[in-house]
């Protein structure tokens, strides 16, 4: 912008509402955030007469029974094989599907194409019931797959959409040209479009990841075994067995979001890319 | 999850095919083979698991079912009937609107002023943008227990700031006047970093040049602002609203580690209440028939905003 802007005084008032406005927002965050990570290091005494401020003693023990009992892990284990079977299988449909359409013309196409979309209109807990016996049925309810496979589907036709959009970039000169050397389709894809798509890859990967990491209807819904929940249930379970000593409780919730803000940290463009590539066209 | 839906008239899907070079393409024989191996693993999960249970739904409303054995007790539109009659599902249909109104009135305009504020380059901007998305990122079930802290009538922020002026503290969450406002604004607090992040990427993308014109031709920032800018980013406000209202239908997650829907119903959404009525107690025709009803709620809304805001794009 102007260089009027950047050299304006720092008093100026617009400014200076602009700042205010900012921190105030700022502090809304962050206060519940800061909170819940410093309430996990007060005895539930003090948190009762001081849960703004720093602790007066840190109980680094509230954290360490967490870290030290099974629970805290099963459940981020639980969690990590639903999450990775939704994302593997989620990847290698939707591409698969999403390089046909992209590149295949055969008769009924865009229909189906169409068809899938549609996925993106249905609000999974509409047909949560139905889904539930139709898992039962098959004999999935309480195991990993009956959660990840509906997960799966869901999560197909957003997938679809952004990796076909990113495969038809990819010249189809190139592949006529790769055919008629005589390689075939699937090594095309194999060879050529996967290693080119890491990125829409990783990115489809990621939101896929977070969504099935941060999901509780569907696995409410499909699994009754303690042993198999994931952790948004196992900390409603967690919760419920110690209802008001919230000093532990905090300190479970922040060793519970702290693998989500790590991954954001560190994947925060793909994941900011993916919840913005088909909201806004270039 | 339940905030992609709008993408289908984002992305257009439905005016492209594939280019012409593809109809020349070699071999009936290779393509058939891609065909045959390819697409059915996603079209069968995505019909087994999305489509069948949808259809699935509109059929168990008619029974009279627990879900076990198969449905035999035929009662036609009934469980419609008992659905319109529970207050507690008007109550809760209630509550989507008021989210939908707040999301609307609150968020969307917060939203909007911290992107035109951070869209610039300046220090800390990127930081906070980040800062401000990362509610976006944690899990509802997270962010709903966290502020069950918050308002905790005993522990909580909220009862230490009533205690500073020597008042007993509310029970914010237990009371049927209060709890749906309590969660009105975990949901700001929740999901405006969404929408910045969706107006900082529209802004980042338009073209400067008309701005600048503007300024040259003498128009004010916020003359700038308010005839181009804003006009420019009406699009993705529309899709920004669009994002706000359906996922306010489908609103659950956050809700359950906050109230589960209570006390008295009062802070129920249309999920929660499908959720407590129908899948807790296996009660199969009423829960489908809910789902059945917020399905139509959803689809309804979604053709006919896209056909009458979001057409020309």
């Amino acid at each position: 912008m102007s260089n009027a802007e950047t050299v304006r005084a720092p008093y100026d008032p617009a400014v200076l509402f602009k700042a205010a406005f900012l921190a105030a927002v700022a502090v809304f965050v962050l206060v519940p955030l800061l909170a819940t990570l410093l309430g996990g290091f007060k005895s539930l005494g003090e948190l009762r007469v001081n849960p703004f401020g720093l602790p007066r003693h840190w109980e680094w023990q509230n954290y360490a029974d967490i870290l030290f009992s099974g629970r805290y892990w099963q459940l981020l284990r639980n969690s990590l094989i639903i999450s990775t079977l939704t994302v593997t299988l989620t990847l290698i449909t939707a591409s698969m599907a999403a390089f046909t359409f992209a590149h295949v013309k055969f008769y009924g196409s865009s229909m189906l194409l169409s068809y899938l979309t549609l996925g993106l209109l249905f609000p999974a807990a509409t047909a949560v019931l139905p889904l539930f016996i139709k898992v039962r049925d098959l004999g999935l309810l309480d195991t990993y797959f009956g959660v990840a496979l509906p997960q799966v589907a869901f999560s197909l036709a957003m997938s679809v959409l952004l990796l076909r959009r990113f495969f038809r970039d990819i010249p189809h000169e190139l592949l006529e040209a790769a055919l008629v050397d005589g390689c075939s389709y699937i090594k095309f894809f194999r060879y050529v479009t996967l290693p080119l798509s890491r990125p829409i890859l990783a990115t489809v990967g990621i939101i896929t990841f977070v969504n099935s990491w941060n999901a509780y209807l569907l696995p409410l819904v499909m699994l009754n075994t303690d042993a198999l929940y994931p952790w948004p249930l196992g900390i409603m379970v967690y919760q419920g067995e110690y209802s008001s000593e919230w000093h532990l409780i905090l300190a479970f919730i922040t060793l519970t979001i702290l693998p989500t803000i790590i991954l954001f940290l560190l994947a925060q463009k793909h994941i900011v890319a993916g919840l913005t590539a088909g909201a806004v066209k270039g | 999850m339940a905030r992609r839906i709008a993408i289908v008239s984002a992305m257009g899907v439905a005016d492209e095919t594939v280019p012409q070079a593809a109809i020349r393409g070699p071999s009936w024989d290779g393509r058939f083979t891609v065909l045959i191996l390819f697409l059915p693993p996603a079209l069968l999960l995505f019909t087994l698991f999305v489509v069948l249970p949808i259809g699935e739904a509109a059929w168990y409303s008619g029974f009279n079912w627990n879900g076990f054995g198969r449905p035999t007790n035929w009662i036609g539109f009934d469980n419609y009937r008992f659905v319109l009659e529970t207050r507690a599902f008007w109550l809760a249909l209630r509550n989507n609107g008021l989210i939908i109104a707040v999301s609307l009135a609150v968020q969307l305009p917060l939203a909007l002023t911290l992107a035109l504020m951070l869209a610039e380059r300046f220090r800390g901007a990127v930081a906070l943008r980040m800062l401000f998305f990362m509610p976006y990122i944690l899990a509802e079930i997270a962010t709903g227990l966290i502020f069950s802290f918050v308002y905790d009538g005993d522990y909580g922020l909220v009862a230490s700031i009533w205690r500073t002026f020597g008042a007993e503290p509310p029970h914010l969450l237990a009371s049927t006047d209060t709890a749906i406002l309590a969660v009105l604004i975990v949901i700001v607090w929740k999901y405006f970093g969404f929408h910045m992040m969706l107006f900082i990427a529209a802004l980042q993308s338009l073209d400067k040049s008309l701005i600048e014109a503007a300024r040259i031709d003498g128009a004010t920032r916020s003359q700038a602002l308010r005839h181009v800018v804003i006009p420019l980013l009406y699009p993705t406000i529309r899709l920004s609203m669009f994002f706000a209202i359906v996922g306010s239908l489908q609103l659950f997650d956050v809700v359950m580690p906050l109230t589960r829907g209570g006390p008295a119903d009062s802070s129920n959404t249309m999920v929660s209440f499908l959720y407590n009525n129908g899948i807790s107690r296996m009660r199969v025709g009423y829960g489908s028939a809910i789902g059945v009803i917020l399905f139509v709620i959803c689809v309804t809304f979604a053709f006919t905003y896209q056909r009458w805001f979001m057409r020309d794009e």
